[in-house]
């Protein structure tokens, strides 16, 4: 058991930062709170080093109740987006400071700084200083730092959001594998649903202080329990749109209505909300669940070889990303294609059906 | 190629600067420097006199001694400022509605013109009536700065220090808050010491306003006249006789114009050259 928190909820003043919360996050494996700005993820990874105290609730770590341990005496890492490194220090004792504090054998630092800077691929820098490195060199140090401490459990706060975008795939491509060997717990706060899915392992979706799912990335990602948690892990936004069921046909609006799949047929009568991911409404139709949908252009984003159209449908604003360049117009009729059969089906609670 | 497009009317936009320029700096100075050279008995008739006034200058026991003691002076006053104005700028809070409150507190003494800071620290320290004065030989010293040179200099370094530490706590305090505090939170997970926090971060990031902050200090200090003359009028005898103090009353109090403006340049390029060696030796390391 790792890292685990009981019922916690956090409030600074009169704002609850989170809400009750209880996550028990796999041990050993790269954990990702995604969610916006303000969502919460920082707090969560505060409580979860010690640098806050929860409100209520306990916070339990390898088996033992943590709740009001200083940080000092954890086991934990974190590396910050900004990056966070002691300006006068070389790159060699940035990296040993952790080290230097639990006074350790000048032998065995030497040993396991250089190791960590070949891993990170730093070696040649070490003996320079801070300022200057670039951004992803330096963030490579805080990270060593991180690494060097061989920590139980490292808390990653956006590390990536402030590197160009060449060396931001570049560390990303590199950190699960990293962190893997080392064997210790990884939760990595992210904003960007693409960064979730590339780093793989667990996700925890959150939204205004309370996690809405958790679960091995890729299921949370195809099986959203509810309704806020796909709009959470969904970048461009998914859509959504009101339908009614009446007996073997869903309606849409009164112009599109499509057959009840075989899971749905024993649901009742009545109104449900669907979401859908932009690709699965395209300009080609995919397969006979495909269903007709006209509409309005109200913008037309072209990047490379995809075409992203927001279009008006009734009182919907749908977001739709197709292949090819095509260039509509602001006012063209435009008509896509839904793919019923990708859908996500909430019910009048926004519960995954 | 760009072709570069040449307007000489652009001159006429710099005129008005290179005007007030020259009648503010470069005309006083050189007015200076023509007086440095010359001796006069009056009658607007002036000779020839080459670099005597400056010789006699740098040889004059009595510059050598007010040098001395505005060296002292500075030495004193930066000794003290310095880590009193970072430990007060430590000390203050980082949000909340105090902050404005001790900010304001900060600025009041730099608000108050100079002349009025001297006639206070006057009137506060007089021995028979002043709040300080009186205090002071109420503890059983014998105080009396307008006779004792250890008393008047103990007035004048506190005067400085009242007025300006100020300065140098807004300095480092602006240093401070733009420290982001993910860095106290790496050292706190460190586990740094408060004293490893403050010289491994909170120092290295306050360099720069640091660096300014010392340098504003040294030049004002070494040309600091009105609180001193206010307070106490140089004495008692020369004790607090700093070189400005010096210069007006040889330019001033003797009419010697030759060897006042000689001393006008050798102040000046003191006070060049050792702010030109303070921000070489503390910008070095930035530069490696």
């Amino acid at each position: 058991m790792a890292i685990e928190l009981k019922e916690v909820t956090k409030v600074v003043g009169i704002d609850t930062h989170i809400h009750e919360t209880s996550i028990k996050l796999e041990e050993g494996r790269f954990n990702i709170l995604l969610g916006t700005t303000l969502s919460g993820k920082t707090t969560l990874l505060r409580l979860m080093a010690g640098l806050e105290r929860p409100t209520k609730g306990e916070i339990w770590f390898k088996g033992a109740n943590v709740t009001g341990v200083p940080v000092q005496k954890r086991k934990v890492a974190m590396v910050y987006q900004q990056f966070i490194n002691y300006p006068n220090f070389t790159v060699y004792d940035n990296i040993a400071s952790p080290l230097k504090v639990i006074r350790l054998p000048k032998k065995e630092i030497e040993a396991r700084v250089h190791k960590v800077a070949e891993l990170l691929k730093i070696t040649p820098m070490l003996k320079r200083m801070p300022s200057e490195l670039s951004g992803g060199q330096q963030q490579r140090t805080a990270l060593a730092r991180a690494l060097v401490k061989e920590s139980d459990l490292v808390l990653l706060d956006e590390p990536l959001a402030d590197l160009d975008y060449k060396l931001r795939e570049e560390l990303r491509e590199e950190l699960p594998k990293l962190f893997h060997d080392s064997g210790a717990t990884v939760v990595y706060a992210t904003t960007e649903p693409a960064e979730a899915l590339l780093l793989g392992g667990y996700t925890a979706t959150l939204h205004e202080g309370r996690v809405t799912q958790y679960g091995p990335t890729p299921s949370v990602y195809r099986i959203p329990q509810d309704l806020l948690s796909a709009r959470v892990f969904s970048d461009p936004p998914i859509n959504t749109a009101s339908i009614t069921k009446r007996g073997e046909k869903f309606h849409y609006n009164e112009t599109a209505s499509w057959n009840v799949s075989e899971r749905y047929k024993a649901l009742p009568d009545g109104p449900y909300t669907i979401g859908f991911r932009p690709h699965h409404i395209t300009l080609e139709p995919d397969n006979d669940e495909s269903i007709s949908v006209k509409g309005t252009v109200v913008v037309t984003e072209i990047s490379g070889s995809e075409s992203v159209i927001h279009m008006s449908v009734g009182h919907d604003t749908w977001v739709s990303l197709s292949h090819g360049i095509h260039p509509f117009k602001r006012g063209d009729a435009v008509e896509l294609y839904l793919q019923t059969d990708h859908c996500f089906y909430f019910d009048a609670n926004e519960r995954f059906i | 190629m760009i072709d570069k497009t040449t307007n000489q009317k652009a001159w006429f936009l710099v005129l008005p600067v290179v005007v007030l320029v020259a009648f503010n700096a470069l005309i006083p100075l050189m007015t200076v420097v023509n007086y440095s050279v010359q001796e006069t008995f009056g009658n607007n008739v002036f000779f020839f006199e080459g670099v005597k006034w400056f010789e006699q200058i740098l040889h004059s026991e009595r510059f050598h001694a007010s040098l001395l003691r505005q060296l002292s002076f500075t030495g004193i006053i930066l000794l003290i400022e310095v880590p009193l104005g970072v430990a007060i700028a430590l000390a203050m809070p980082k949000k909340g509605p105090w902050v404005s409150v001790c900010l304001v507190l900060m600025a009041l003494p730099l608000l108050i013109p100079w002349n009025v800071v001297g006639a206070m620290w006057n009137i506060f320290a007089l021995p028979e009536i002043g709040l300080l004065g009186k205090m002071i030989n109420g503890l059983g010293f014998d105080y009396n700065f307008t006779q004792q040179p250890l008393a008047a200099w103990f007035t004048t370094i506190l005067m400085d220090v009242w007025h300006w530490t100020s300065l140098v706590v807004l300095l480092a305090y602006a240093g401070l808050s733009s420290i982001p505090d993910a860095y106290y939170q790496a050292a706190r997970i460190d586990g740094a010491s408060a004293w490893s926090v403050f010289r491994y971060i909170q120092l290295p990031k306050m360099k720069r306003v640091l660096t300014i902050a010392i340098l504003l200090r040294f030049m004002d200090s070494f040309m600091i006249y009105t609180e001193p003359f206010v307070l106490t009028g140089g004495g008692p005898g020369n004790t607090t006789t700093f070189l400005s103090i010096d210069l007006v009353k040889i330019a001033l109090g003797q009419f010697d114009l030759g060897p006042a403006a000689a001393m006008s340049l050798i102040y000046f390029l003191i006070i060049l050259l050792l702010s030109w060696i303070f921000y070489t030796l503390m910008m070095r390391n930035e530069e490696k």
